[in-house]
């Protein structure tokens, strides 16, 4: 079950002809997808797509009202692969994933879709955000798109926009053979907005339709000779049909000025995704209201890849310069507006990264810069009287801002209260205590948290499910073992093969700590092969030591309790230290808290209000016998676990002390234990509707120790004022 | 700007343009910000504004710091939708609402606090970041710095803790920070049309409306308790009782009345009742030996003039020295009484439940040895195969039910050893290391005063039990060797401040390492 449950917004996915949709872009999506006629859908989470796969996956069931197939893929290779169904087939399908990430991962699909073709529509929706919420922010899935030349719809951060975009995209991928992808970025995906509905279309030709009638051509493998010929129809027939398409239908926009009223000398040319942010920098520079009414022309390239040129001569008619708006680099659309420019030989000059910075991200206060120097230099008299834009350097130039500066310290993102990974770490840094660091491959996932601190353990990530494949070089006999880490969706994912196969295969004498929280955890709880629950539509319960004995491992330990942060250690010590051959592998398995509590916590109130008897547990420290040195600290970074202020003059540092959010995972008492730290963690336990032996047992020791408590606080020499 | 407009030759570039409300909800993950930012949007859209929210889940609901943004607008003539941005634009935000206190400040190093135009709403509350928690000492950030600059950059603030309200309303802080928006009057609302929206919403509603009622007058108000002294403050001139109802309590105190200057009353009162309450009335006399010896040499050192600060300080630390954490100390806190008291309150216990306690202990030879009789202690250390022997039965981790009665006489008895603990080898240990230390301490305040108090602050490292204990000792002995070695100088006081600094702020000991090679260098010059 996933961590957000879409359960009721996905009811507006029923919405008819008409309606008016109110909601966020993944649900906008979604709704596209129907409103076009898919037949099957698949993906694969990571922010932004995460929450797109849980309203498809809390939508299967209108899904199948539609008679629209829906897979959890098990990679981005196998979703690109699944686009395969269009080929041969009159099907629409689209795949989700996060992008450049997933792309990376699906490429090798792609391209052989990309090579025969599709003959119904295929479409690839990225989320993306060159920069913010992406991991490797300073790539774009823009040369993907070209390379493999698939066309690239980038839409305006509008939803009516979006969405007919995605229908259209359809349309455009039929109409020119070739599959689209679409990028959506992560703040559009979580945006609000509303959009006016059409019905649901179901499929008109269904996967069963397909599969009770097979069809194959052989010109549509990539097999030389048809690969020859598959690039000479991507040059002739494909792309001069999408262009005519694109150009119909104008899928591009041109807002500001035009015809009679284009007496300026200046123009833009915008990135869909960058228009908003491009219009509130103009309105910065008196150019523009606030609702789009803009005094300079503005050509808007929903469709990134490929250039209309036709649209960007006539845009361009008139005018002395144009400024090119595109986040990242290398500047693909800057060279293609200007190989457009300089081979009708027209006078227009094109700019655009001489102006606006060639890394980072484009916000309003970038943007309002670069364009407002593009202006001065090429018409200042649009500038008038060059009102004040909103200047924060006159505040953050303060001293008292300085002071403030070295004061916030910085707030890493770690692991959650009560995490089963948290006592791995601790373990691995108590063994690193003894024997010395190792070297560390981490993986992607919630352990890559482990690089921050307070664990500090890790020395790269190469990728999902790259943990161990990543410590391959690393394989000498009598040297420190390297110890890789993988979560268990990176596992299923690829690691299976790529890590845990690659090192049996060559002999690998490394420690493999797989984490098995039972969940794709980082992505927002998703289940996978290895998830305990019972899931309806999937088979569940897939055992991850099973799979790595089947590819040969003879060296495994399960720890079905993490939290025993002893067991734990030595597990690790041994891996470390045995003279077996071959990986050594380590399977860590709890469950990830959030979701533990999200199942378990209705369950506990509903018993204790039905009066069940229930043990609660929450830790405490006692704050006298804390001695405030914070060791604990720096093996847990538990969110509930921090320190306070004490009343007491005699002491300086704060103790440690645990809140109320407490799920008394155990983690503090045991790391207390193994590390020897100190005596001042508790379990608290309380009993809830107590049984009646419960009541004896407590009224018997009770009353002793009450009597002894108070025979020896009788005793003790007490400093009562004598006056009060 | 009007005067630049009349020098420029050019036509105005286009009317002002109005622009939409911005508001940026500043939040860690898990705190609610979502919510919040649901209710703002809703309240806008059933005033037939035009809203969009946007944000960026992901790591950032991992604890880390994040932000949501939204704009709301009036729909334009014809109902033209504005062109809303995703993202705040620093300088431009009318509104930010900071649920803790350094993303606040946090907000303001962004640029979006400015004093043109942005009301700033945060909850005073801080949790702390993992930087402030990890450090081997107190290194919390210090809060003033986010009030001094609020005072600067925001146009209007309101700055409570909203998290306290919350709580103390059965809600949680979004009904707290969405009250102290309705307040602010930022927004053109209606306070009817906030309750609406917090309605429409499943759970918890009439807790919400309270929180959001409790903070709405908060901010309206203003604050009505009197400010907290910040523990920074010094110790405040001690009010001692006038007597005391036990008669060797009172003799004591008549003895710390007369013989110690009034500057160190304060500390010293309190040092004696830990120190007795530790072992014993004679440990107290004892104490006070030390003390009243210290406060001679104090006043041979012309303490008067530094306000008897020597005194003072060793009133405090000496008193932390003499109650040192051994396993009878532990027992004895374990089975009091005030702690199960502390433990129901803190678990909120009510009639009818049962609570029980379960403690994490690890006991090793080390620990039992040292409070055996110095003789024996010593016999078993030489006995090195017993020594090993004794230590495979006792060295493991132990779940000790306090509350049952099997183990809560064990800890009893544990406790009860306390009349033989002046024998045993840790205290004979402790006091060799204490009669060291205020013999260095009285040495250096001969020559140099503040350096005299500055060794005596150093007792501040030695904290924690086992190997924390002996990490402690050892960065002890380091800040302390390091500082006499350059005794003769003069600013040797600022020295030993510094590394005293550096042992309590970073937990591996590099930085009092890289302080203690500049002394060498300097040293050795």
């Amino acid at each position: 079950m996933a961590e957000r449950s879409f359960a009721k917004e996905v009811q507006d996915l029923k919405l008819g002809e008409g309606d008016q949709f109110r909601g966020e872009g993944i649900l906008a999506i979604t709704k596209a997808l129907l409103q076009s006629g898919v037949a099957y859908v698949g993906g694969y989470q990571g922010s932004p797509i995460s929450h797109l796969m849980d309203v498809l996956a809390d939508a299967n069931d209108i899904l199948d009202d539609l008679g629209v197939i829906f897979q959890s893929s098990a990679s981005e290779a196998t979703a690109g692969a699944m686009l395969s169904a269009s080929v041969m087939y009159p099907l629409r399908g689209a795949v989700a994933w996060k992008s450049t990430v997933g792309t990376n991962v699906a490429s090798d699909a792609l391209s052989n879709l990309a090579s025969g073709g599709v003959t119904g529509g295929a479409m690839v929706i990225v989320g993306e955000d060159y920069g913010e919420g992406s991991s490797i922010m300073q790539e774009r899935t823009h040369a993907f798109a070209m390379k493999s030349q698939m066309w690239l719809l980038d839409p305006r951060p509008d939803q009516e926009c979006l969405v007919n975009l995605i229908e259209k995209g359809f349309e455009l991928s039929e109409a020119s053979n070739t599959p689209v992808m679409l990028q959506v970025r992560v703040r559009s995906c979580h945006m609000t907005g509303e959009f006016t509905c059409k019905d649901n279309k179901r499929p008109a030709f269904t996967l069963q339709d397909a599969m009770n009638n097979p069809k194959r051509d052989l010109g549509r493998i990539v097999l030389p000779p048809a690969a020859y010929d598959h690039e000479v129809e991507k040059i002739k027939v494909r792309m001069p049909t999408a262009i005519d398409f694109i150009r119909d239908q104008n899928l591009n926009e041109v807002f500001g000025p035009t015809g009679t009223d284009k007496t300026g000398k200046t123009g833009l040319i915008v990135l869909g995704g960058m228009y908003n942010s491009t219009i509130r920098a103009l309105q910065f520079l008196g150019l523009c209201d606030a609702y789009g009414n803009s005094r300079v022309p503005i050509y808007v390239m929903n469709v990134a890849y490929p250039t209309i040129k036709s649209e960007v001569d006539t845009f361009c008619e008139g005018l002395d310069a144009v400024l090119v708006v595109e986040e990242g680099q290398p500047e693909y659309i800057e060279q293609s507006v200007t190989t457009v420019l300089a081979r009708e030989k027209r006078p227009t000059m094109v700019h655009g990264k001489d102006y606006l910075p060639m890394g980072g991200d484009y916000t309003a206060a970038v943007l309002t810069d670069g364009i407002g120097r593009f202006l001065e230099d090429h018409e200042p008299k649009q500038l008038g009287n060059r009102a004040p834009v909103p200047d924060p350097v006159p505040t953050l130039t303060s001293p008292v801002i300085d002071r403030l500066r070295d004061v916030v310290p910085a707030r890493p993102p770690g692991l959650c209260t009560g995490c089963p990974e948290r006592p791995i770490f601790a373990a691995m840094k108590m063994v690193f205590e003894e024997t010395g660091t190792h070297h560390v491959s981490a993986d992607i996932g919630c352990h890559l948290f482990s690089i921050l601190p307070p664990f500090n353990i890790g020395a790269t990530t190469m990728g999902f499910g790259l943990g161990p494949a990543s410590a391959a070089a690393f394989n000498v006999k009598g040297a420190k073992r390297s110890i890789s880490i993988m979560g268990d969706g990176g596992f299923w994912h690829n690691g299976l093969t790529s890590g845990i196969g690659n090192a049996v295969f060559n002999k690998h004498d490394g420690v493999f700590v797989i984490v098995d929280n039972f969940y794709s955890s980082a992505t927002g709880g998703q289940d996978i092969l290895s998830s305990r629950a019972q899931n309806k539509r999937r088979k569940t319960n897939n055992s991850i030591v099973d799979a790595v004995r089947g590819i040969g491992v003879t060296w495994v330990r399960q720890v079905d309790h993490t939290y025993d942060v002893t067991r734990m250690r030595e597990v690790l010590n041994e891996a470390l230290t045995t003279d077996a051959e071959g990986p050594k592998i380590i399977v860590a398995s709890s469950e990830c808290m959030l979701n533990k509590q999200r199942r378990e916590k209705p369950k506990v109130a509903k018993a204790i209000k039905g009066g069940k008897r229930v043990v609660k547990e929450k830790f405490g420290v006692d704050e006298d016998v804390c001695t405030g040195d914070h060791a604990c600290m720096r093996l847990s970074g538990c969110p509930s676990l921090s320190i306070k202020e004490l009343d007491d003059p005699l002491r300086d540092d704060p103790v440690a002390s645990i809140d109320d959010t407490c799920v008394a995972c155990g983690n503090c008492g045991e790391v207390a234990d193994a590390a020897v730290l100190c005596p001042s963690f508790f379990r608290a336990e309380v009993i809830h509707n107590p049984t009646g032996w419960d009541r004896f047992r407590a009224n018997l020791s009770g009353s002793v120790i009450r009597y002894l408590q108070s025979l020896r606080e009788n005793r003790a020499v007490r400093f009562e004022d004598q006056t009060t | 700007m009007k005067d630049d407009t009349v020098k420029l030759d050019l036509k105005p570039g286009g009317p002002a343009t109005e622009r939409p409300i911005s508001i940026a909800i500043v939040a860690m993950g898990g705190q609610g910000g979502g919510v919040l930012t649901g209710w703002i949007v809703d309240l806008a859209e059933t005033h037939g504004w035009v809203a969009q929210s946007t944000s960026v889940p992901g790591v950032a609901q991992r604890t880390g710091a994040t932000i949501y943004y939204l704009e709301m607008m009036r729909p334009g003539e014809g109902g033209q939708k504005p062109v809303l941005a995703q993202m705040p634009t620093p300088g431009d935000v009318d509104v930010v609402i900071a649920s803790e206190f350094m993303e606040a400040g946090r907000s303001i190093l962004r640029g979006i606090v400015t004093p043109d135009r942005t009301t700033l709403i945060a909850s005073s509350h801080r949790s702390l970041s993992i930087s402030e928690k990890t450090a081997p000492g107190d290194s919390i950030a210090d809060s003033s710095a986010v009030t001094d600059a609020i005072g600067v950059v925001a146009r209007h603030e309101i700055v409570f803790d909203m998290n306290a309200m919350a709580v103390q309303n059965g809600s949680v802080i979004s009904s707290a920070m969405f009250g102290g928006l309705a307040a602010s009057g930022a927004l053109p609302f209606a306070r009817d049309a906030y309750y609406d929206v917090i309605r429409k919403g499943g759970k918890g509603i009439e807790a919400s409306i309270r929180t959001f009622d409790a903070a709405f007058e908060r901010a309206v108000k203003g604050d009505e308790t009197p400010p907290v002294a910040s523990s920074d403050t010094p110790l405040p001139v001690a009010i001692l009782p006038e007597r005391l109802r036990d008669r060797r309590a009172d003799a004591m105190l008549t003895r710390l009345r007369t013989e110690l200057p009034a500057q160190a009353h304060g500390f010293a009162y309190l040092g004696l009742q830990k120190v007795v309450d530790f072992q014993d009335p004679a440990y107290g006399d004892e104490y006070l030996d030390l003390l009243c010896d210290l406060a001679r040499r104090d006043h041979a050192a012309n303490g008067d003039a530094h306000g008897f600060e020597f005194t003072a300080m060793a009133a405090k630390y000496l008193a932390n020295a003499m109650t040192y954490d051994d396993v009878i100390r532990v027992a004895r806190l374990k089975t009091q009484s005030t702690r199960r008291q502390r433990v129901a309150d803190e678990v909120g216990l009510k009639d009818g439940q049962i609570l029980n306690t379960t403690e994490f202990m690890h006991p090793r030879i080390e620990e039992v040895a040292s409070v055996l009789p110095v003789g024996l202690a010593n016999w078993l250390k030489s006995r090195e195969s017993l020594y090993a022997w004794l230590n495979r039965r006792i060295d493991k981790g132990r779940r000790v039910h306090t509350y049952s009665l099997v183990w809560f006489l064990a800890l009893y008895f544990v406790g009860g050893l306390k009349g033989m603990r002046r024998k045993s080898l840790r205290h004979q240990t402790e006091v060799a290391h204490r009669d060291a230390w205020l013999a260095d301490a009285s040495q250096a305040l001969v020559k140099n005063y503040a350096l005299g108090v500055a060794m005596l602050t150093f007792r501040r490292l030695i904290k924690g039990y086992s190997d924390t204990h002996i990490r402690g000792q050892s960065k002890f002995e380091k800040v302390m060797q390091a500082t006499k070695s350059i005794a003769e100088r003069d600013d040797a006081p600022e020295w030993a401040q510094r590394l005293l600094t550096s042992a309590i702020k970073d937990a591996s000991s590099d930085d009092i390492d890289g302080t203690i090679k500049t002394i060498e260098s300097f040293t050795r010059a």
